[in-house]
This record gives structure tokens, sequence and C-alpha cells, in this order.
């Protein structure tokens, strides 16, 4: 017990130690998680009447961010499925990033869910009466929080075994990887379940949203993850193997390639037959009766996740990293694009009645998602500024450290000697 | 130059850290001191129950609670009930839109009578302007300002909560502070949501309205005559809606809005009783509801009376002379 609260003391000391670049990169998101912060005090003062939200719109944003973070989070699985049931020995030791992102997600998740509601002090209600399994927002509430406890209790069982020099008991985690995976794909379906089941809503009640939400999710994550690694390789001397940021390039392109084609098979079916219920898709695409707020916003995503998917099928796409990683940037953008605004917004457009109301976020909004992704990436920051040098064997509990001399990215006998001057991308590997 | 001590140093800018650290904090929570203590809710309300599962006292605890509340904000003494649905009844209204002239007068009434926010403006019923000839409401007009109703080219449509048997907004609540209650009215605990606004996503008809803001409502427009689940005052951040003036129909009056119609386009009543007047409309009438393919089967029905448009309609050409005029039975 003592060693656990030793090495949870070390982790907090861990995380505030690190070169410049880190100290900025960290100060910028707290600057920006406060802005949030201060902006959330404004809305629980003056009411969500300082979002852009009305009864015809009433998601906007918020939730906007929490279906697409929801399929950042279950894109683990991307990552886990060829470690632990392929085998690939690349990605082995790359895999626990997946799942720290997907903790981050979660907490992020839960953030927008919650500066969504109207009456956060009655937070306690679910405990009190949950409508499970009928409301399908409360399956979301299991299987996010089901997720969270599984990916921490997988991330922090690892990392503590490491910090200990032990080896990982298979019986205290492999169990846990493998519901992990089953319900990364639940929650991915329960999030759009959300949506599907709604009668009144014709553009949300097609079955095309479920795979499409895994597609989308499938190429944005392992995407997420190779900027990550990315990062890792330049400014830490974290082994990150060329074959396996190839491997994610494959998975991205070909999930973002079923994505698209999803996305065309709805657009068909919508506009081909001409009914009045694809007045959603004729408003995102093209815009209706003069309103047109997304058709910009839709037709950059499109031509964002063309572009990346072009890039990353060019054969010689991993020898360029610039291009490669560029080709992320935009396809998670596209996506963020598609599977928040581009998905919850036209929902509400028209409303049930037929009146076109437009949303556009207002600045309060804008503020607390920020702060709340700029909160998601700063504990994603901390998770992997920890777990790099306890797995890398500078951080254990043999380490004997005192103040001011805790093992520091890129500094240390270790990472001088292995530090690459190549991006791992361009590095021609021996076998 | 004497070199300072390196762990004082370090102690002086972690200190310098956390200090400026904690003051951007509290500078972050600043909008935080703009909440008048009055206004929170008490401990009291935070641990009352649901409605479901108070008990006789517990609900006499809360609806003094609501009359203190009302008092102080209000300056007024209401008569707040926990009226309970009636045995052997289940209500139904029904609309006829050959007589329906689109005066809204309906809409006002029911603003009047349910004490909904009137800044910002809450509003219960939906008026549209429909064309002639289609029944499709996304070629309504919601937003109709002539100076004169009805508009020959146009007849009208109002829509409010259907109170559906099949309520998609009931199922999707993750917290159940929304029900259909045993005389088929769908009612909300505005102590029981936390404004999630699932079940106006889910609502096929329009009907739910959520308090992005406080309610503001003159104290000399406040109706004191009020029940636990329809027109009490409700607080910012939760959903309200129509519930077919439950603390009057269920004492054995009509709707406000009903009342208000200049021109009877509004029937109401039970549709167990075989000799009320919502019986003979639908044993009678070709009516129909909206929206009948997404399965809500809903409580409210629309139908049209006469063969040919009502007079209004000067433009359009006379009914052929030999033309059955067939009265409705009396």
């Amino acid at each position: 017990m003592k060693a656990y609260l030793t090495f949870v003391w070390r982790c907090v000391r861990v995380s505030f130690v690190g070169d410049w670049r880190y100290h900025a990169w960290m100060l910028a998101l707290t600057v920006l998680a406060l802005l949030g912060l201060n902006a959330y005090c404004q809305q629980l003062v003056h009411g969500l009447a300082v979002t852009g939200m009305s009864d015809q719109v009433s998601w906007g944003l918020y939730i906007a961010n929490f279906t697409f973070l929801v399929g950042m989070a279950s894109s683990a699985v991307m990552l886990v499925i060829p470690v632990y049931i392929y085998r690939n020995r690349e990605l082995h030791h790359l895999v626990i990033f997946a799942q720290l992102l997907a903790v981050a997600a979660i907490v992020m998740c839960l953030l927008f869910v919650t500066v969504d509601l109207g009456r956060p002090d009655r937070f306690h209600h679910l405990m009190l009466r949950f409508n499970f399994p009928i409301s399908m927002l409360s399956w979301d509430v299991v299987a996010l929080n089901g997720y969270l406890l599984l990916n921490m209790h997988i991330c922090g069982y690892l990392i503590y075994c490491a910090y200990r020099r032990r080896e990982p008991a298979r019986v205290f985690y492999i169990p846990f990887v493998f519901t992990a995976i089953v319900w990364a794909v639940s929650i991915q379906a329960v999030e759009a379940f959300l949506f599907v089941g709604l009668g009144g809503r014709p553009f949300w009640n097609s079955a095309i949203i479920a795979p499409r939400f895994m597609a989308s999710a499938f190429a944005a994550g392992p995407a997420f993850m190779m900027l990550t690694l990315a990062v890792v390789d330049r400014f830490t001397s974290y082994p990150v193997p060329r074959q396996a940021l190839l491997t994610l390039r494959n998975i991205v392109t070909v999930a973002l390639a079923v994505n698209m084609f999803l996305l065309v098979a709805e657009v068909f079916t919508e506009l081909y037959a001409g009914t009045t219920h694809a007045a959603s898709l004729r408003y995102l695409l093209f815009g209706l009766h003069g309103h047109d707020a997304l058709v910009p916003w839709i037709w950059t995503a499109m031509g964002r996740n063309s572009l990346a998917l072009a890039w990353l099928g060019m054969p010689d796409s991993g020898r360029r990293p610039a291009l490669l990683y560029t080709a992320c940037g935009l396809l998670i953008a596209g996506i963020w694009i598609e599977k928040g605004m581009g998905l919850i917004i036209p929902g509400f457009i028209p409303s049930p009645l037929g009146e076109i109301v437009e949303y556009t976020p207002t600045r309060n909004e804008v503020l607390v998602t920020l702060g709340i992704w700029a909160a998601g990436l700063m504990i994603f920051t901390i998770l992997v500024r920890i777990t790099i040098p306890v797995l890398s064997g500078r951080l254990t509990i043999d380490t004997r450290y005192h103040r001011g001399r805790l093992p520091q990215p890129g500094k240390g006998p270790v990472a001088t000697a292995a530090r690459p001057t190549t991006p791992a991308i361009a590095r021609e590997e021996s076998p | 130059m004497v070199e300072p001590d390196p762990s004082r140093r370090s102690f002086l800018r972690q200190g310098v850290t956390a200090v400026a650290g904690l003051t951007a904090f509290a500078a972050a929570l600043q909008p935080l001191t703009q909440l008048d203590l009055d206004d929170l809710p008490t401990l009291e309300a935070h641990l009352q129950k649901h409605y479901k599962e108070m008990s006789p006292a517990e609900m006499e605890a809360a609806l003094e609670r609501i009359r203190a509340e009302v008092a102080k904000r209000y300056g007024l003494e209401a008569h707040v009930r926990d009226i309970k649905p009636l045995d052997g009844v289940e209500f139904v209204y029904a609309l006829n839109l050959s007589r329906c002239v689109g005066c809204r007068l309906c809409v006002h009434a029911c603003v009047a009578e349910n004490n909904q926010s009137r800044d910002p403006e809450i509003q219960y019923i939906r008026v549209l302007e429909m064309p002639r000839g289609t029944l499709d409401i996304e070629q309504g007009n919601h937003l109709y300002d002539h100076p004169t109703v009805p508009d020959a080219a146009h007849f009208y449509m109002p829509v409010q909560c259907h109170q559906c048997s099949n309520p998609p907004c009931v199922k999707v609540c993750p917290v159940e502070a929304t029900w259909q209650e045993p005389d088929g009215l769908t009612v909300i605990d505005y102590d029981w949501c936390i404004g999630c606004r699932y079940c106006e996503a889910a609502c096929p008809y329009f009907a739910r309205r959520f308090n992005y803001a406080d309610p503001h409502i003159q104290p000399e427009d406040v109706n004191p005559e009020m029940a636990y689940l329809s027109n009490r005052p409700r607080s910012q951040g939760v959903m309200e809606k129509c519930t077919f003036c439950l603390h009057r129909t269920r004492q054995g009056r009509m709707p406000a809005c009903l009342e208000a119609c200049p021109v009877g386009a509004r029937k109401f009543g039970n549709i167990l009783d075989p000799e009320s007047e919502v019986a003979w409309i639908l044993r009678t009438k070709r009516v129909f509801v909206l929206k009948e393919d997404v399965g809500t089967l809903p409580r409210f029905f629309y139908y049209f009376d006469e063969r040919y448009p009502r007079e209004a309609g000067d433009d359009l050409p006379p009914p052929p002379v030999d033309a059955p005029h067939a009265e409705p039975p009396r």
C-alpha cells in the first residue's frame, strides 16, 4: 500500500517535470482549460441560454464532440486487436498509448455530457431512478463508465507492474482486455442507437449510422495515435518501430475508405428516391430554402477525407512523414466535422414541424468546448508522460530519486544513447 | 555573485507557480459569485424524492415548499395541489381544421394559464399556416403575420403535445422524470428532470420546451391555481410541456386553449365515455392523426367537418347546386 502511494506521488511529481516545450504545452492547455471553466461557470449562472441551442436545435457542439470522442475512445481496439489477437509484435509496447487515449477520451465524453445538462446538480437522480434498459442514454452511462473502468484497470495494472519490475499476471489483465474489445464495439453501437432509435428524426433513424460510427472512429482514432507516436518518437527515447506506423497507416486507410463508401451509400439512398425524409440531408449538403450554414463545412470535410485517402493510399506515403501526418490531421478534422456537427445538427433541421432554425455555437459554448479538449489533452499528456519512463525502466520502485532528479524526457543516459536522428517512419529497419 | 541555494530557489519557484495557479483558478470561478444564494435549490429540494415515491406527507411538504417559493418570488399566495387522475377517464383532444382560423388565441390563453416564462418566451402550441392542398407540415408557415386571419389561400393547423399512447419522449428519459399517467397525460416531475433534452430530440411533434434561462413572469401575470404536475413554476434547466391543463381537466373543466377558441374548433373529453363529444367525433368524422407512420398513437385527432371550404375562400368556385349538404346529427 505504501509502495502504491509512493508510486502515485512519484507520478504526480513526474507530470510536472519536462523541458520548456512540455511546460509551454501544459501551460497553454491549463490556460485554455481555465478559460473553459470560466465559460462553464457563466453557463451555470445564466443557463444554457448562453449557448446557441434552441428548442428546435436542442443539441449542439457539446453532443457533437461527445459523439466524436466516443469513437476516439473505442478506436483503441484497432491497436488492441492486432496485439492481443494477431500477436503483432511491433505494436505490442505501443498499444498502451491507445488505451490511455481511451481513458482521456472517455473523461472528455463525460465532461461534455455534464456540461450539456440543464441541471447537473441533479446528477444523483441517475443513481436513484435509472431508466435501464429502456432509455438508450442509461445504456450509454453504463457503457462509458464501464469502458473507463476497464481501461483504467488495464493501463494502471500494466504500468504499476512495470514500476514494481514484476511480470504482469495474465489473469489480471487478459480477461479485461478481451472484455474491453467487445465493450469498445458496444460503446459505439450504444452511442449510435441513441440517435438511431428516434423514429421522429428520419435523418438519424437509419441502420447505417452505427457502421458509419465504427468506420469513422477506426480511421480517426488510429490517425490520432499516429500523431501521438510521432510526438513520442520525436521527443522521447521510447522506441517507435517504423513497421508499427505502417500498420496503423493501413488500418486508417481501410477504415477511411469504408467510411466514405458508407457515406456514399447513405447519400445515394436518401437522395435518389427523392422522399421528403431526405430534407435534413439536403440541408446538410446543399442547403434548404436558402439556409445553408453547414454546407461549406460538410464539403470541406469530404474534401479533407478524400485528400487524406488519396495521400494515404499512395504507395510511398510510408516514406514521406510530412505527407502522412498531414493526411492524419486532415482526416481527423474531416471526421470531426462529418461525425460531429454533420451528424447532430442536421438531425434537428428542419424541426419535426418543418421549421428551419439554424444553429451557430456561441463564443461561450466554444470556450467550454475548447476547455474540455484542453483538459482531455492535458490528461492524455500526463498519462503518456508518466508511462514512458515507467515502461522504459527509468522510473521504477528501485529508482533512487530526490527533488530535481526525476527522469526527464529526452535526457539521461538511455535517452542520449538511443535517441534517433530521423523520424521513425522514415527509418529503414533491419528485420 | 552568490549562487542561491538550489532547493530554496526551486521552492520559491514552485510557490509562485502554485499561487499563480490558484489565483487563476479562483478567477475562473468568479462568475459563480453572480449566483443569488436565495435562488439556489435548497437541501430540502435536493433530497426530495421522485413524484411516484413520495408519501402523502412528503408530497404535502413539497407542496408547502412550492407555496413558500411562489410567495417569496412573486409575493402571492398560490393554491398548489397534487391532483390525481380520475378512474375510468382517458382524455382525448379533437381539432376541427375546417373551423380553425389561425388567430392564436389558444397559444396566448395557454401561456397565461400555465405560467410559462414570458422572457424568454415559451409557448406550448404552434399554429401552422398550411397551403391548401397539402398536409405536408414542412410546407407550413410558423411565422405568419397577417393583419387579419384567416388568409383565404391557407388553412390553419395548431400543434401541441399529442399525449401519445406510445410516447417516444417517455422511453428515452434516463431518470424517469417523465411518464404517462393512467388518464393518458404525459407529465414531467420538474423537480426530477436533469435537463438532458433527450425527450425533446425524441418528440416527433415539437411539443416539448426547455428552460434555457431562468423563467420570468410578472407577479400580476401568475396564475395562482397550480398543480404539482402541470403549471407550477419551473426552474432554469428543466423541460416542460402541455398537460391538457390537468389542473383544470381533472377537476371537470375544459383546457384553457379550448375555452379561448372563438370558433369552437377545439373539442376535448373522455374517450371512455361513449356519450362524450370526442367519442361522437371519433365515431362520425373522418379523423386523422399527425405522423401516423411513427407509431406514436396520439390522443390528439384532427378532422375536417365539411365538404367545402369555409366561406372565407371567396375566390374558390361555389359548390355545385346539386351537392348534398349533410347536416351533422345534433
